[in-house]
């Protein structure tokens, strides 16, 4: 193969896919066909870079040039200015927000300089489907290490050391959930990654395997050497088509290579994986449901102990870990569990990756040292809240988790400090949310993605999140009494104590926090039967401001159910028992003549 | 192929040149001026002669890459070459056979090609 003095490398995540990526890289083969130029310059489709909100991307090496928004038309003129004569294109770079100069190198990007990266070390730097090149960037000398190097007992002491929590959520500790496991009795054992993200908002893990698939099984072949394993299984959710795609890839070369099957390294350890298609159920992310899915039964969760470690697949003891825990792993075993420590705080080590998602202007996927405040996340990184809106909250979690307020926006984001806030880490989900979300619209929606996921095993969490959503629902609806608030937390801490999981037990956090730092808002819906953000269908209505009306019949032709009457150049008004709040008429008003009162 | 931990090495060592591209980090670095008035005095032809010359020996810590106009449209062909840790060189009125000399003495070699070298170092960018 000729030597190639340029490599081309498009980000072909979820997201760039979506936005087109593999039109752009049919437009660029052609031109750089056209150019001659298809032997010097190579075309290598990464795993997602992060920047999601930018997409399409493309970052030019050797010179780090990042390029975002690409459409195929503007593929000529690139391809010309840049690759034939060296001239990178401003206009396809990114600008800040409020600056005018672009900024070419994607390291000088605030979004990514503020970022640091361990289990997506690889991300946009390696094409995930050819092992070669995960190998080279170090891939797999952790495992070599491990079973040529070390005993298990000692793999387990330097993931204690380490100080790695699982990134699933709870943050129990790695290396002491492998010691437990690697000490029950028997020879038949299992281990299992978790990539069973239901989290709406979230897709950390989709990302992990799809990017830098090798990290997982590499993490997974360690944990089971030191477990005594020789069996794993993924449980991926079958809407994750390209991450099953490339993790399936990435097992048929791994075993090509020896390093999945009999006798790997030629030190005797064996071990093989296998995928699981999951349906796409968010309780199959507690461990015994998805243990119970795995063997073929109703995915229920069941009571703990005994813990699955003691009994978990057909009854052996079995370890659970996510995908980005696992991902961590060789990083810890090539680089030594000091250095892995020396990052984040004092009980929160290493890093989190989270899906930085909602009224936010760089949408996508970051991944920071423990400990840094929320602040920079949502401002530095994140580049705040769009159009100028004022900075509500964030909500960490998913539905298991809770509502930052701004007051706490200088939280440092770690397993104790977010737990004390009456909120979790979780997997790492991160919406952020502006002066028009409603927070008890936002606990309601939560409430009614547990109601509909709840497994309906116990009572607490089959029951008593009904009960909690119909009072929910009628504060939204302007039916709200002030017990109401009242029962909801007596409510919520009772499902909390008595719910049989996770998924149960975390439910109510959505509603307590919000009771907590926003009771205002619940209090104007029920009081004086007001959605103070203009949320609740059932408490605003849609008003034309006659002053500003010109009378151009643009909301008229918009209404879908024809509740808007007026002249042309006559104040129109809205017939408010026909009206429907769909917002269509303000979405259509260009004088900014129609209001949410 | 079943692997055995030393052909870890011998992988990294053919992809090398792919992992020093994309991460930016080579011993030398050679920059090829491609600007209108680079590529009508024949820039196209050295940087062809900088790639042959770099498959013919398999370097693999050598970064080529092109940039646009470097203000000196009367001496083009030009290069700049970067030898990590020393101030870079800008070569001018290039020709296949002094890029060939240039990639001996100084990019292998290490010495500064006098004859050819404009300058030694960049403008000051304020």
């Amino acid at each position: 193969m000729p030597r190639s003095r340029m490599n081309l490398m498009v980000c072909t995540g979820t997201g760039c896919v979506s936005n087109g990526a593999f039109n752009i890289i049919g437009a660029l083969k052609k031109e750089l066909r056209k150019h001659s130029l298809q032997d010097e310059i190579q075309i290598v489709t990464t795993g997602c870079n992060g920047f999601c909100a930018n997409g399409p991307i493309m970052v030019v090496q050797p010179d780090g040039i990042f390029y975002q928004m690409l459409t195929e038309d503007v593929i000529p003129h690139l391809v010309e200015e840049h690759f034939l004569k060296g001239r990178p294109v401003e206009k396809l770079m990114y600008t800040p927000p409020e600056k005018q100069a672009p900024v070419p190198k994607m390291r000088d990007i605030g979004f990514f300089s503020k970022q640091r990266l361990i289990a997506l070390s690889n991300r946009g730097i390696i094409n995930p489907e050819e092992i070669d090149e995960y190998i080279a960037r170090d891939g797999y000398r952790a495992l070599a290490r491990a079973l040529v190097d070390m005993k298990p007992e000692k793999i387990i002491e330097t993931i204690k050391q380490s100080g790695l929590r699982g990134r699933g959520g709870a943050g129990f500790p790695t290396g002491k959930k492998w010691e437990i496991c690697r000490a029950q009795p028997g020879n038949e054992k299992y281990i299992i990654c978790n990539a069973d993200e239901g989290d709406p908002g979230a897709f950390m893990d989709r990302s992990i395997v799809e990017s830098d698939p090798h990290a997982v099984l590499e993490g997974m072949l360690i944990g089971a050497r030191a477990i005594g394993a020789s069996h794993g299984f993924i449980y991926i959710r079958n809407e994750y088509p390209l991450a099953l795609k490339r993790i399936a890839r990435a097992i048929e070369q791994a075993a090509d290579y020896g390093l999945l099957g009999e006798n790997i390294f030629g030190t005797g350890f064996a071990f093989t994986i296998s995928v699981a298609r999951g349906a796409g159920a968010f309780v199959c992310g507690e461990e015994t449901s998805l243990i119970n899915s795995l063997m073929g039964k109703l995915p229920q969760p069941r009571v703990k102990p005994p813990f699955p470690a003691q009994s978990g697949y057909n009854g052996k003891p079995t370890n659970i870990n996510n995908v980005e825990t696992w991902a961590n792993v060789p990083k810890i075993i090539f680089h030594g569990a000091d250095w892995f420590s020396s990052i984040g705080t004092k009980t929160s080590k290493g890093t989190k990756v989270f899906s930085l998602v909602g009224k936010v202007n760089n949408t996508g996927l970051v991944e920071v040292p423990m400990g840094i405040s929320l602040r920079e996340i949502v401002f530095d990184i994140g580049g705040g809240t769009p159009n100028g809106k004022k900075f509500k909250a964030v909500q960490t979690g998913g539905p298991s988790g809770g509502c930052i307020p701004a007051s706490l926006l200088d939280i440092s984001v770690d397993y104790e400090s977010l737990t004390k806030a009456g909120c979790i880490m979780g997997s790492g989900g991160m919406i952020v949310m502006d002066e028009d979300t409603c927070m008890v619209e936002v606990a309601r929606y939560f409430l009614n993605f547990v109601q509909d996921e709840s497994c309906g095993k116990c009572i607490p969490c089959r029951v008593g999140t009904k009960r909690m959503l119909e009072r929910l629902t009628a504060i939204c609806e302007g039916r709200g009494e002030e017990e109401d608030i009242d029962f909801l937390e007596d409510m919520a801490l009772s499902i909390k104590d008595s719910a049989l999981c996770g998924l149960g037990q975390t439910a109510p956090n959505p509603v307590l926090t919000t009771i907590r730092y926003f009771k205002d808002e619940y209090l104007a819906h029920i009081k004086e039967h007001r959605c103070p953000a203009g949320v609740c269908k059932a408490l605003i209505r849609y008003e034309i401001i006659s002053e500003n009306c010109v009378g151009c019949g643009a909301c008229k032709r918009a209404c879908p159910v024809e509740a808007i009457s007026g002249d042309k150049k006559e104040v129109h008004t809205i017939d408010q028992e026909k009206c429907i709040k769909c917002g269509m008429c303000q979405a259509s008003c260009r004088f900014d003549a129609v209001k949410v009162t | 192929m079943k692997l055995k931990p030393e052909d870890l090495d011998k992988i990294s060592q053919r992809m090398k040149a792919t992992t020093i591209l994309r991460e930016g980090a080579g011993r030398v670095k050679i920059t090829v001026h491609m600007g209108t008035c680079g590529i009508a005095s024949g820039a196209r032809d050295i940087l062809n002669s900088f790639l042959k010359l770099i498959e013919k020996i398999d370097a693999k810590d050598i970064i080529l890459t092109t940039s646009g106009c470097a203000g000196l449209c009367s001496q083009e062909p030009m290069a700049t070459v970067e030898l990590i840790g020393e101030p870079p060189v800008k070569y001018v009125d290039l020709t296949p056979d002094k890029v060939e000399k240039i990639f001996e003495k100084h990019i292998t070699g290490g010495t500064i090609v006098k004859d050819f070298a404009l300058a030694i170092g960049n403008e000051r960018i304020s």
